[in-house]
């Protein structure tokens, strides 16, 4: 029988992993929500960045072509979604559950036609740290994750860097917050929210990839199956604070882990309601704690000059 | 202000040429895969409007649509963002079967009002919890619905698998996860031999009375007040953080309806596959689209969901006919979605155009003060 | 106002396309000698899931080249049906254009068959996974077919038990319901059976497809000790691939697994729906147009275990898995689970 010990450091480190697509994905989104523009479309990107990993990375065998590839599909996605938003000014609630459509179909068709069957890859490598790997508790915990997962948590410092110490963030915020002043300032709003979108998509592609050549090195289709929600969720939980982002994705993550663990352990309750829990958890956290953020004033709105 | 005929037949062209954009790009992957786009598209208006029968699909699977939608007007124009709709149908859903399972024997006039009250008090509640959790404690609603969703689901699952398994079932060793069927004499009226029920003709009057509460009635007014300018209306001395949560109740209270119309009128029964789009068909989403492609307008949305109706099941059609993935369909689907809100813009643009030609032509209207859309 | 005007307009253009579109097209009935047999099949998630829907559809190719061809038998899918009353949609129409067959290859199908099948008395439906034909209740053309999966979940246990070191044993599972269900109880009682102090771990992840949380589980499982590990669904490829990534043995079950990962997968319980299938269209080709049920089972080697080539089984094993298939067959291995 297993140790309290070694439960928790496996629901730890399950947990670690668990975050590394919401965080890809949800970083992206609160760039591209702090610039004014809600993406619903992360799940679509997430599944066509997933399988143009997949599929690069299994007729090659090179995983970094795959991520190439999952950049190169994001790109296109997120342009899509900022051509459509920024300067077609559609509905963007409604375009992002069309362009979630869009990716969950092609990502399938494409997966259909062009491989035929669940297959897998070698993928992206674990990492290996010298003698760091191989502490006892702690390597586990920490350095013996995939190459994906670390570059997921790299991700929280840089857009918080981004965001609060250089100018493109306060760029960035003008416009969610104030794009008419920002636009009287000099700074186009337009091309400000083409970087934040276009970046959202190409960091929710590679967050599928971190999951069909990272974590699972097998695509399915649907194979997100609503992660890109949930991401989008997150930044809600996060108040668009990068760092708060970061720990509703652990917050989630970790109870899922906790979930599996009350399966395992063979705890007598309801499987239907242990898979409940982290939705619950994340819903209580947030009333316990009590919110005082408020969304980016110009989120949804297309900017138009007066 | 006077738009000529011919103007609104413009502005029709917009939304349906982008669509029938979105079909030539979908013609050129048929064409890819082989497929006769000719051929496809007959299947799938064919499938849509072609017999009796599947005009009647057409109108079953917009009703759900237009019944999440009208919620997502009232949501909308509250301000709120309602994308809990498919929870909402679930727990609509079980509470209904619930009560008609649990009094077995009731006369049919009387059940059925009580299972569409019992499902929109259940919807009201799932949706009211996000509502009170945005106006007193600031926890943001796309969140919450999001995670309400899959609560339901997994509430669903437990429930069908466990409580309410159908006796028949709990005996076998599958254990299909369903509830036993309803009373015959609970079924909403069908037009035989086609599937059409009365929670379509429901759905519609819904849609006007809809229409006459939020522009007739003084809550109506308050809630697109509050949607439209919450601290004007805060100032105005309207209890915003009440109507806020009204917005929401109700938006849920449609939707535990649609989970109601689905069980009473199509299953007969509740079944799940262990996701929520097994039961809704993905109608709390799409009704979403639904509302917004109809200009978040109760009135408007009635035919957009009909349209949308139409192709989800003339898509399915064509997948029988011309055996494509059904990928491709929902791929077709979401380019539909992003082109036809996109032509918004085209729209809108030409809109503008004529009004700047009409007023150049005529002396300028006595302004009028600013009201809530 | 303009907006009730759109909508009339709108109504108006739908009338008219259904104006347009006139009558169903009119199938020529062919002559009866030169006409295929006709099969249309509904189906819940995708042809190449492999699992539930690859199992019937691998079937329908077999069994189509069995029966000499496309000139023989003629057959059209529709998957990805996991919306019910799609799929009722689908199977109402595929009867009224005409098929000799109908299958409704999903245990949630079943309240809609009970619905369409009396408006089609001269079409035959099938329903599976289930043993109900609703012959009870006066409808005479329905057949139904199920698997057994819990005595190939046996002797998958069986095998489990005795390769595992650790003792410990992780499964992964869907919702607790159906097929799933008789295999992981079928598959847990193996295991038990061979090595009482045995553990098995079940983790039922309430979901079809999330793969992810599949893999999550699985690592789980690892972490706990388990050295086996089975499961069941379509989002078990994700677990497939964590125990390959950690040389955890795996036994599948609805099709063969072995290609996702040859190292380790040990065994798969393979469905075979033509035993079902066959019978079916000998009795419809006869006149009879159901009541009857159709069971996979080990003895009529409508499941088999397909042992995994490139996995080098220690004889022993595959004895005491050839035995054990033995017993169930001749029944001196009772499984307590499942049949009626």
């Amino acid at each position: 029988m297993e140790s309290w010990g070694n439960i928790l450091l496996g629901i730890a480190a399950s947990g670690i992993r668990l975050a590394t697509p919401y965080l890809y994905a949800a970083m992206g989104e609160t760039l591209s929500q702090r610039s004014g523009v809600l993406n619903l479309g992360v799940e679509g990107q997430m599944l066509m960045g997933a399988f143009a990993a997949f599929y690069v990375a299994y007729r090659t065998g090179s995983a970094g072509l795959g991520l190439l590839a999952a950049v190169g599909v994001g790109l296109l996605m997120g342009l899509a979604m900022a051509f459509v938003s920024v300067h077609l000014h559609a509905e963007q609630g409604i375009s992002g559950i069309g362009f979630y459509l869009f990716g969950l179909g092609l990502s399938d068709l494409l997966f259909q036609k062009l491989l035929g069957t669940v297959d897998s890859v070698q993928g992206v490598p674990d990492a290996h740290f010298p003698l760091l790997s191989d502490l006892p508790v702690l390597g586990e915990l920490f350095f013996r994750h995939n190459w994906m997962v670390y570059g997921a948590y790299a991700l929280v410092p840089l857009v918080w860097f981004v965001l609060n110490k250089t100018p493109w963030g306060l760029m960035i915020k003008a416009a969610g917050e104030n794009p008419h002043a920002a636009d009287s300032l000099g700074v186009s709003i337009a091309k400000v929210r083409y970087a934040t979108v276009t970046l959202g998509g190409v960091l929710s592609a590679l967050g599928g990839a971190s999951l069909s050549i990272g974590l699972l090195k097998i695509f399915q289709q649907n194979m997100t199956s609503g992660l890109g929600f949930i991401a989008v969720a997150l930044v809600y939980f996060g108040s668009w604070r990068p760092v708060g982002v970061l720990l509703g994705a652990l917050l989630f993550s970790l109870v899922n882990a906790l979930q599996l663990w009350v399966q395992v352990l063979g705890l007598p309750i309801p499987a239907d309601f242990a898979v409940m829990a982290p939705y619950v958890l994340t819903i209580v956290v947030l009333v316990l704690v009590v919110q005082r953020a408020r969304p980016p004033a110009a989120l949804t709105k297309p900017f138009v000059r007066e | 202000m006077p738009t000529s005929w011919r103007a609104r037949l413009v502005d029709l062209l917009y939304p349906l040429g982008a669509a029938a954009l979105a079909f030539v790009l979908g013609a050129l992957v048929l064409a890819a895969l082989g497929v006769s786009p000719v051929e496809a598209y007959a299947a799938l208006l064919r499938g849509a409007f072609g017999t009796r029968n599947a005009l009647a699909e057409t109108l079953v699977k917009a009703t759900p649509l237009l019944l999440v939608g009208l919620g997502i007007c009232v949501a909308f124009r509250g301000q709120v963002i309602n994308i809990g709709g498919e929870g909402q149908m679930i727990v609509g859903a079980l509470l209904a079967t619930a009560l008609g399972l649990a009094w077995p024997d009731a006369p049919g006039w009387l059940l059925i009002p009580l299972a569409m009250a019992v499902a929109m008090v259940g919807g009201a509640v799932w949706g009211g919890i996000p509502g009170v959790l945005k106006a007193y404690y600031n926890v943001n609603e796309i969140l919450s619905t999001i995670m309400m969703n899959a609560i339901a689901v997994q509430l669903m699952n437990y429930l069908l698998r466990g409580p309410m398994i159908d006796p028949v079932q709990a005996q076998r060793a599958s254990q299909i996860p369903q509830t036993a069927a309803l009373n015959v004499a609970y079924r909403l009226p069908r037009w035989v031999p086609t599937r059409l029920h009365l929670g379509a003709a429901l759905a519609v009057l819904l849609a006007f009375a809809v229409y006459f509460w939020l522009w007739r009635t003084g809550w109506g007014y308050r809630i697109r007040a509050v949607g439209y300018n919450p601290h004007a209306s805060r100032y105005a001395g309207i209890p915003v953080k009440r109507y806020t949560v009204l917005a929401l109740v109700l938006s849920g209270a449609l939707a535990g309806l649609a989970g109601m119309v689905q069980v009473y009128g199509v299953n007969y029964r509740m079944i799940t596959d262990g996701s929520a789009t097994g039961f809704t068909g993905g109608a709390g989403f799409n009704g979403i689209v639904a509302a917004l492609l109809g200009q978040l307008h109760p009135l408007g949305t009635i035919p957009a969901a009909v349209l949308f109706g139409a192709l989800l099941v003339g898509a399915n059609a064509m997948q029988r006919a011309v055996q494509v993935p059904s990928a491709l369909v929902t791929a077709l689907n979401g380019l539909v979605v992003v082109f036809v809100v996109s032509s918004e813009y085209f729209r809108r643009r030409a809109q503008r155009r004529r009004l700047l030609e009409q007023t150049r032509a005529t002396p300028p209207a006595p302004a009028r003060g600013p009201s809530p859309r | 106002m303009r907006r009730l005007f759109l909508f009339a307009l709108l109504v108006g253009l739908a009338l008219g396309l259904v104006a347009c579109g006139g009558g169903e097209a009119t199938q020529a009935p062919a002559a009866e000698e030169a006409r295929p047999f006709r099969i249309a099949v509904v189906m819940p998630s995708a042809i190449n899931d492999m699992a539930f829907s690859q199992s019937m559809y691998d079937a329908l190719v077999k069994l189509q080249q069995d029966m000499g061809g496309p000139a023989k038998l003629e057959f059209v899918y529709s998957e990805n049906m996991y919306v019910v009353d799609d799929a009722a949609a689908a199977i109402r129409d595929y009867a009224s254009q005409g098929y000799d067959l109908v299958i409704a290859h999903g245990s949630q199908y079943g309240s809609s068959l009970q619905e369409i099948a009396p408006d089609f008395p001269e079409t035959s439906f099938a329903w599976g996974t289930t043993v109900d034909t609703f012959k009870e209740m006066g409808i005479d053309n329905v057949f139904a077919y199920e698997a057994r999966s819990e005595q190939g979940g046996y002797v998958n246990g069986v095998m489990a038990a005795l390769l595992s070191q650790s003792g410990v044993i992780g499964v992964v599972g869907p919702i607790e319901t159906g097929d799933a269900k008789l295999y992981i109880d079928g598959f847990k009682a193996g295991v038990l059976a061979t090595n009482p102090d045995a553990q098995v771990n079940v983790n039922y992840i309430g979901s079809f497809s999330d793969t992810a949380l599949a893999a999550e589980a699985a690592k789980t499982h690892i972490q706990a000790g388990a050295d086996v590990m089975t499961g069941t669904a379509q989002m078990v490829v994700g677990a497939i691939s964590v125990a390959k990534d950690h040389g955890v043995l795996w036994f599948g079950t609805q099709a063969d697994q072995s290609s996702l990962a040859p190292e380790i997968v040990v065994a798969n319980q393979v469905y075979d729906w033509t035993v079902a299938l066959k019978p079916m269209v000998e009795n419809i080709q006869k006149g009879v147009r159901g009541g009857e049920a159709y069971s996979l089972t080990l003895a009529n080697g409508g499941l088999t275990i397909q042992y995994n080539p490139a996995f080098n089984l220690p004889a022993e094993v595959k004895d005491a898995a050839q035995k054990t298939i033995q017993g169930i067959i001749d029944g001196s291995i009772q499984i307590p689970v499942g049949g009626e």
